[in-house]
């Protein structure tokens, strides 16, 4: 990094972070022990939540400059937000981390191909739910014209760094574009619904988890919603916000937040908890944008996974079967940490007959997939994972629930890794619930 | 500057990857939990073993390099800020319990154990390590044995020293001893363990400890008072261990603490309460039963507005609530906190806390008090700025008018968090000159090229740092 790009960088430091939030931090510590990027690199204080502030600090304070390992650092971690809910002083080091992470990128040059990726990504791919539907009937065809077999065989895969290679066995079998083309338009109404939501279908979720999607609304017709899914929405904007590139996450956020004032419902629903986490935090998004502000706060309020509506309106009180079985959960970190969503999964999958659930020791610690964390830092990401599969093995559990379509694509690489693949399965909460379900009415 | 073959030496010592020197690690190493405190160290060395530190010792002690010992950093004195540049040591790899020994009921500890840990080892074969600092999930072993920490069951159980049977100790010239032992009885020449627990790493370096454990009490029950006055409160202290009884925990927060719990948490406190005691009882079931029956007479007796007893666990968490958000509460009014520790006689707390309030009034500064009532350690704890000069020079103010009143009612300036750099300006009230000479005597004997921790303990007009 040259001498400018560090004067620019601490330049937009000082303008940008806040700093009340960087003094608010009192270095108690007490976050360092559910840090899992801290644990796993040994006790580094660099590592930590509170090294991180106080180098976010240190820059603003001019006390030390910006410099390649501190991007570092800023990059390794997962941005779970275990930190949050363990901080006396209520630091809000999401927000920090968000801020600090886009100051750099934003004065950084990035290589051609990076640059190539990025633009494709952020920019090509996934604000447009047309060219999403584009890549996923890309997957879908060659999972299912024979061309995935014939990779396989020829070791192509081996190519590929080993995570993305194992990635590819993983990846669920994806919905044609016809498949996709053809959904109901989701407008449910009833005469006299208990709860009126809208539906946020995510842009992942809607494509290569369209699966999920659909037992999402079928629960939620079954305990009596009035759904609306208006089809102005588009990507949350999550993966933009935690990869440095706020403003195209700002654009995105006022499209959805548009899209959702029209059909004014008292909910807006999700099942993915990354996504969740991300519109919830709109009102922060947006916090000084004046014409902006108080439509994005208003959004955000009525953010609500689906397992809490569930829970709200007492789908755990009916009956719910399953074949005998062990199965284990593994939070969402932004679920969990940022929504607060923790024990409405647990008490839905407790209220399954047959259904045996264990809690796995440190559910509540990531899981090492956090974005696209998994493929940019493959190697410590699979650090985190072998340490969860241990906690799953331990448990004994056949199946593994998660509420975001990151974690589960990096439970069934894990499960995958393990070579475990006949005996244990992950599945998203809400494929379960149909699932036993199903079950019922079936018996 | 440290020279860069020393650099070297210490590569060859403990491994390339332990000896850290980029600007982000130094960075990293120059504070704790302390505000208001910050230096940049030279080095940051993460040691294996004991013979490792004895040879970074000798070294530093050769070339007169600073040394800081570092556990977790959550002292609340500043007592890891490398004031005077140098080595900041790390023991991040001696981290291993290394025996329980259940015949004589001892736990042998390397020094970067983190209490909780040790804990829950223990705690699992039904055995209690009774010394439990607010900061169990992250403060290490070496940390609470080198400031003597406290906790919550003090009252009853003791502190921090009254569980470190032996050391074993790398003294500044590199020497390795081992103090004590696995024995109840052991008067074999000066008392070296008591002397190196509090130490703050100003006289060696622990790298192993054998800690006393206890059988765990088989019952615990838990009960909450709040008074309109806080001298029922302080009477109702006296009056319990007036009566023989010993509770487990007996704590207690004052009404501006109570406020602002109450205010953000809606926990349902009587804001009309001028003080709150939150007591715990452990033992066998029957004592326990007829001691938390007894006490809750002595508080109605005098003049508690309100007494629950939990009836389970969950209501005991309840009821706890109250004292573990104060903390949290008060962290969130402003941005920075400093959280004291000025400790009286328990027959002082009520006294001592209407000085804290006409001190807070007289220096236009709020300051919430809460603490372990038991054993008289006050916790003031002050919500400001450090931004703002001139509200940050009127809270040192009435902290420093704090630790005068404090020894004035036979108190003393610190009861658990230690002297360090941040309160070494006031050690003179509690010791004397003489007093500070004697323990001066003690330093220059063990270390006399000051390479232990300098900056700590003793004034010296003293920086605080960059
Ligand atoms: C929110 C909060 C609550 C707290 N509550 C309490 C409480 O209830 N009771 C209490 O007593 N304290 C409390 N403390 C203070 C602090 O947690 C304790 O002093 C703790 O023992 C420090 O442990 P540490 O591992 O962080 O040590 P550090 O802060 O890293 O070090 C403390 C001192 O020990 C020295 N040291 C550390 N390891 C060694 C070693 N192996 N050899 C030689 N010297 C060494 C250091 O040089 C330093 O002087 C609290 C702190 C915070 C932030
Ligand atoms: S817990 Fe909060 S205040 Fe404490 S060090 Fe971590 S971020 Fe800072
Ligand atoms: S977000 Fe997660 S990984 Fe990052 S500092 Fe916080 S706890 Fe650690």
């Amino acid at each position: 990094m040259d001498t400018l790009v560090k004067e620019r960088i601490q330049v937009d430091f000082q303008n940008r972070m806040d700093r009340d939030e960087l003094e608010n931090c009192m270095r108690c510590g007490f976050c360092l022990p559910v840090c899992p990027t801290y644990i796993q690199s040994g006790y580094d204080e660099t590592q930590s939540p509170r090294g991180r502030i106080a180098l976010m600090k240190g820059i603003v304070d001019g006390e030390i400059e910006p410099d390649e390992d501190i991007e570092q650092t800023l990059n390794e971690c997962l941005g779970c937000r275990a930190c949050e809910p363990a901080c006396p002083a209520g630091v809000n080091y999401g927000q920090l981390l968000e801020e600090a992470r886009d100051i750099f990128n934003q004065n950084k040059q990035h290589s051609l191909p990076e640059k190539v990726i990025r633009k494709t990504v952020f920019e090509g791919l996934f604000p447009h739910q047309n060219r999403m539907e584009n890549m996923t009937s890309l997957l879908t065809f060659y999972q299912r014209s024979g061309l995935q077999k014939i990779a396989r065989n020829i070791g192509f895969m081996k190519l590929f760094p080993e995570t993305l290679a194992t990635m590819e066995k993983v990846l669920p079998s994806t919905p044609t574009r016809k498949e996709m083309r053809s959904q109901a338009s989701y407008y449910v109404h009833k005469s006299q619904p208990k709860a009126r939501v809208a539906f946020f279908k995510g842009c992942l979720m809607d494509t290569m988890f369209r699966e999920v999607n659909k037992a999402t609304i079928e629960l939620l017709q079954k305990v009596g919603c009035d759904i609306a899914v208006p089809d102005t929405q588009n990507c949350c904007g999550a993966l933009h916000g935690h990869s440095g590139e706020k403003e195209k996450a700002k654009e995105l956020a006022k499209k959805n937040i548009a899209a959702f004032e029209e059909v004014g419902a008292d909910y807006i629903i999700t099942n993915a908890g990354g996504c969740g986490a991300f519109l919830h935090d709109y009102g922060h998004l947006l916090h000084d944008d004046p014409e902006w502000s108080e439509r994005a706060a208003n959004f955000a309020s009525k953010i609500k996974d689906i397992t809490a509506i569930l829970i709200d309106l007492d789908f755990h009180l009916t009956p719910l079967q399953m074949p005998e079985q062990v199965v284990t959960y593994q939070d969402s970190c932004h679920l969990r940490n940022v929504q607060k969503t923790f024990d409405e999964p647990r008490l839905l999958l407790q209220s399954i007959d047959g259904l045996h659930y264990e809690e796995m020791n440190d559910a509540a610690r990531c899981c090492g997939s956090a974005g696209i964390y998994n493929i940019v830092h493959s190697e410590l990401s699979m650090k985190h994972l072998d340490y969860k599969m241990e906690q799953v093995k331990d448990t004994a559990a056949t199946t593994i629930v998660t509420t975001n379509p990151g974690c589960l694509l990096q439970m069934k690489l894990g499960i995958e890794r393990e070579g475990l693949s006949d005996k244990m399965r992950a599945v998203h909460i809400v494929e379960l619930l149909i699932e036993a379900v199903d079950r019922r009415t079936s018996v | 500057m440290l020279d860069k073959s020393i650099i070297e030496q210490f590569k060859e010592i403990v491994g390339e990857k332990n000896v850290e020197t980029s600007n982000m690690s130094l960075h990293s190493y120059s504070y704790d939990a302390t505000p208001g405190f910050r230096k940049t160290p030279d080095v940051v060395v993460a040691p294996n073993n004991t013979e490792e530190i004895a040879e970074i010792v000798k070294i530093c002690n050769d070339h007169k390099i600073p040394l800081t010992p570092r556990g977790s950093g959550t002292n609340l004195s500043a007592g890891t800020t490398p004031l005077k540049g140098g080595v900041v040591l790390l023991f991040k790899h001696m981290n291993n319990i290394l025996e329980v020994d259940e015949q004589n009921l001892t736990i042998t500890v390397q020094p970067g154990v983190v209490t909780k840990k040790l804990i829950d080892k223990v705690e699992a074969k039904g055995l209690l390590y009774p010394p439990d600092p607010s900061s169990i999930n992250i403060s290490t072993i070496g940390g609470n044995i080198n400031e003597n920490s406290g906790g919550l069951r003090g009252l009853k159980y003791g502190v921090t020293r009254d569980y470190v049977l032996g050391l074993k100790i790398v003294l500044p010239n590199g020497d390795i001893i081992e103090t004590g032992g696995k024995l109840a009885k052991d008067v074999a020449g000066y008392d070296l363990t008591r002397l190196f627990v509090g130490s703050e790493g100003t006289l060696g370096i622990i790298t192993e400890a054998i800690l006393k454990l206890v059988p765990m009490p088989e019952y615990k029950k838990t009960m909450l008072a709040t008074y309109a006055d806080i001298d029922d409160a302080a009477r109702t202290v006296s009056a319990i261990i007036e009566n023989r009884i010993i509770p487990a925990t007996l704590e207690f927060l004052d009404q501006p603490t109570v406020e602002v719990v109450e205010e953000y948490n809606q926990i349902g406190l009587p804001t009309d309460a001028k003080a709150i005691l939150l007591i715990e009882q452990d033992g066998p079931e029957s004592v326990v039963n007829k001691d938390i029956e007894k006490i809750a007479e002595i508080c109605k007796e005098l003049k508690a507005v309100t007494v629950s007893v939990a009836k389970n666990e969950q209501e005991a968490t309840a009821l706890t609530t109250a004292r573990r958000s104060a903390l949290s509460t008060i962290a969130r009014l402003r941005p920075t906190t400093f959280l004291e520790d000025a400790t009286v006689p328990r027959s002082q707390v009520a006294p001592m806390v209407k000085e804290i309030n006409r001190i807070a009034e007289k220096y236009n500064v709020k300051i919430c008090t809460f603490g372990h009532a038991g054993d008289g350690n006050l916790h003031p704890t002050v919500p400001t700025d450090v931004r703002n000069k001139e509200e940050y020079h009127r809270v040192e103010q009435a902290f420093a008018e704090i630790f005068e009143k404090a020894v004035e009612l036979g108190g003393t300036i610190t009861g658990e968090h230690g002297v360090g750099a941040m309160k070494a300006p006031f050690l003179k009230l509690k010791l004397g000159e003489e007093g500070i000479r004697a323990l001066k005597s003690v330093k220059q004997s063990f270390d006399p090229n000051n390479i232990m921790n300098p900056g700590k303990m003793f004034f010296e007009e003293e920086e605080k740092g960059e």
